[in-house]
């Protein structure tokens, strides 16, 4: 196996040199190639959630009846781009707090801090964080703990009786030093 | 019979040359003397291969969709024979090779076995750590209940703080703007098939390393490793004093490592699999995501650092951390290897361990988060013997108003403010009602949310309280 079978040969020739040389190059250029091509499709699946649009949806939270003024109560709705096989995982949640006639104000569910579900106490008047112990006021500004900005919102309009709020992606906070 | 099986064996042996590869890696020279602290590395080996046989065998139980996986893990938990069992025996070696891999760390550390020219092993060692740690997350995330919903909503808000990119990175770990379909699709590509087949690539090279440099030699102070001399003395140190890899050295591993594969197994007979929590329904808030045990000394880090400085931390700290291993190395590569001599290195780890279970353990308790189950504080509790009207009252709101979630009185009540139980020898009349009409530091102001009359009773009944 590891004899060394050069030391017999005859040299090479300047030619068969040149044309090892172009053969190695085209191999490679060529294997080179069908890799670049073959990694397109590869590369879109794992970008895929980056090449497509962040579509925002008005959807029926409830009736205009269904919220009394002044509370804040959780609503339910279906993602944007539900896809067919999404089940429960198509959901989000929001919290819509009523101050007026037609005046609603909805915050998403998520804490600005890392993202934990708040939950709104009512008899405290406070959204609170189980994670790492952030608290908001009612209109949605930090009042305690690790957040570092108020709750994000969504757009809320009432439309023949009917509360509809315009879906976002899920709110990322940004580096904010 | 037993003659014709042997030379079967001997045809197969000729034309593979399975002996011929396989006798001088068992056979290797290794130090004399090899300690029990040399067993964690191959403990952690042994590991990985009882995750991935675990593993192969969940996959042939589990669904790998956001819509059905819940199901599918009730049925394994519930209903497939030993499903419970397999379960738990792919979490406990999920802790076990945690905790192992991180004391293979420290001992080599402690030991400086990494020092030349054992460089590439530590760096190849670093790599694995981390790809070790990624599984365990995106673990968590396949036992896809609300906690593992929501713990991939944090994971994705942690990415988000990258400086530029962070919203990016954010939504190619969610697999699209929100948790959806996409979600635990990627999550389990990522823990079945990209992250193990870097796990395979760098223990081929870990071992292979191992095997071209040579197991190190127990530290001795005073002797020191020159660069320049040391291969030549580490072979004729073999030579003259080095036993067989197998059994001499190796005997101590198998048992170490069976022992702990038992060990694993009898925790998941016994103990289970982690419970399942609620479907995973991203509209569901009323949940408390908790990170499994690893992850909790971060989790921990990032209530108790300064709000301030903590989107710079999260995302200069672990880049900081992982560069820091991998330089360690390079920062000193010769000289003493001995502890003894290497007093500051030992503190080092000492602060490290320290630091870290410091953190899991506060980590647990997670005294920062409101208290929602606390119960109401009953009269019997209160400093108070014979309260009256006013004072009950203020006992009332003291949990109606939330102030339980984050106040303790006589062990009634969270963690997260200031214990109350005396708070009448601290603060006057005026100072409470001060404090709770504007808050403080850390503490939201309850003006807009007490009637004067409400303040009046609370206030009351805590200046009883001493």
């Amino acid at each position: 196996m590891n004899e060394d079978v050069t030391e017999n040969k005859p040299a090479e020739t300047q030619s068969e040199i040149d044309r090892r040389k172009f053969l190695m190059k085209l191999s490679l250029g060529f294997a080179a190639l069908s890799a670049a091509v073959a990694a397109i499709p590869i590369v879109s699946a794992l970008l895929a959630p980056l090449l497509e649009h962040p579509a925002e949806k008005w959807r029926k939270v409830g009736m205009l009846n269904d919220f009394p003024l002044g509370t804040t109560n959780l609503v339910t709705f279906v993602n944007a781009d539900p896809k067919a096989y999404a089940g429960v995982t198509a959901n989000s949640a929001a919290w819509l707090r009523r101050n007026g006639q037609s005046d609603f104000i909805a915050f998403a569910a998520n804490c600005t801090h890392l993202g934990c579900p708040v939950r709104w106490e009512a008899t405290a008047q406070l959204f609170m964080c189980p994670c790492h112990g952030g608290v908001y006021y009612k209109d949605g500004t930090v009042a305690a703990g690790p957040p570092p900005k108020p709750l994000t919102q969504y757009k809320v309009r009432v439309f023949n009786n009917e509360i509809q709020l315009k879906t976002k992606p899920l709110p990322i906070t940004n580096i904010t030093a | 019979m037993k003659k014709f099986l042997k030379k079967i064996w001997a045809w197969i042996d000729d034309r593979t040359g399975i002996s011929e590869l396989i006798t001088p890696l068992l056979k290797h020279q290794a130090p004399p003397r090899a300690l029990w602290s040399y067993v964690f590395g191959s403990a952690t080996l042994f590991l990985f291969m009882l995750q991935v046989i675990t593993g192969v065998a969940l996959s042939l139980l589990y669904q790998p969709s956001s819509n059905d996986a819940y199901q599918s893990l009730e049925f394994i938990t519930n209903q497939a024979k030993f499903g419970n069992v397999l379960r738990g025996i792919h979490y406990y070696g999920a802790s076990a090779m945690i905790i192992l891999i991180g004391l293979h760390m420290m001992r080599t550390y402690i030991t400086a076995s990494y020092k030349f020219p054992r460089e590439m092993n530590w760096i190849s060692g670093v790599v694995l750590l981390i790809f070790t740690i990624f599984m365990g997350f995106t673990g968590q995330l396949l036992r896809w209940d609300s906690n593992g919903v929501w713990s991939s909503v944090v994971a994705a808000q942690q990415l988000g703080r990258v400086p530029f990119v962070g919203t990016y990175l954010a939504r190619l770990l969610l697999g699209g703007n929100t948790i959806g379909a996409q979600s635990l699709s990627r999550f389990y590509s990522y823990h079945v098939f990209i992250a193990p087949a870097f796990i395979f690539i760098f223990i081929g090279l870990h071992l292979y390393l191992v095997f071209r440099n040579g197991i190190s030699e127990p530290p001795k102070a005073g002797r020191l490793v020159d660069p320049k001399t040391y291969r030549a003395w580490y072979k004729k140190y073999l030579r003259e004093k080095g036993v067989p890899f197998w059994p001499n050295a190796a005997w101590r591993d198998v048992m170490f490592s069976s022992g702990i594969v038992i060990a694993i197994i009898l925790l998941a007979i016994f103990l289970g699999a982690p419970a399942l929590g609620s479907q995973p329904d991203p509209s569901v808030v009323k949940t408390s995501p908790t990170p499994d045990w690893y992850m909790i000394p971060f989790f921990a880090l990032f209530a108790l650092m300064p709000h301030k400085i903590e989107s710079v931390a999260m995302t200069v700290g672990p880049l900081l951390t992982i560069f820091l291993l991998f330089s360690i190395p390079f920062i000193s590569n010769k000289g003493e290897r001995s502890p003894l001599k290497r007093p500051w290195a030992m503190f080092g780890v000492l602060c490290v361990f320290v630091s870290v279970i410091s953190l899991l353990i506060t980590g647990l308790k997670a005294p920062w988060s409101p208290d929602f189950k606390t119960k109401p504080l009953p009269l019997s509790a209160i400093k108070s013997a014979h309260p009256d009207s006013v004072v009950v009252a203020g006992v009332n709101l003291f949990y109606a108003k939330g102030c339980q979630y984050c106040h303790k009185i006589n062990k009634y009540g969270g963690a997260a403010g200031p214990d109350l139980t005396v708070v009448g020898n601290r603060l006057s009349a005026q100072e409470l009602t001060i404090r709770i009409v504007n808050g403080g530091t850390n503490m939201p102001a309850f003006g807009g949310v007490l009637s004067k009359d409400e303040l009046n009773k609370l206030v009351t009944f805590l200046n009883t309280q001493k």
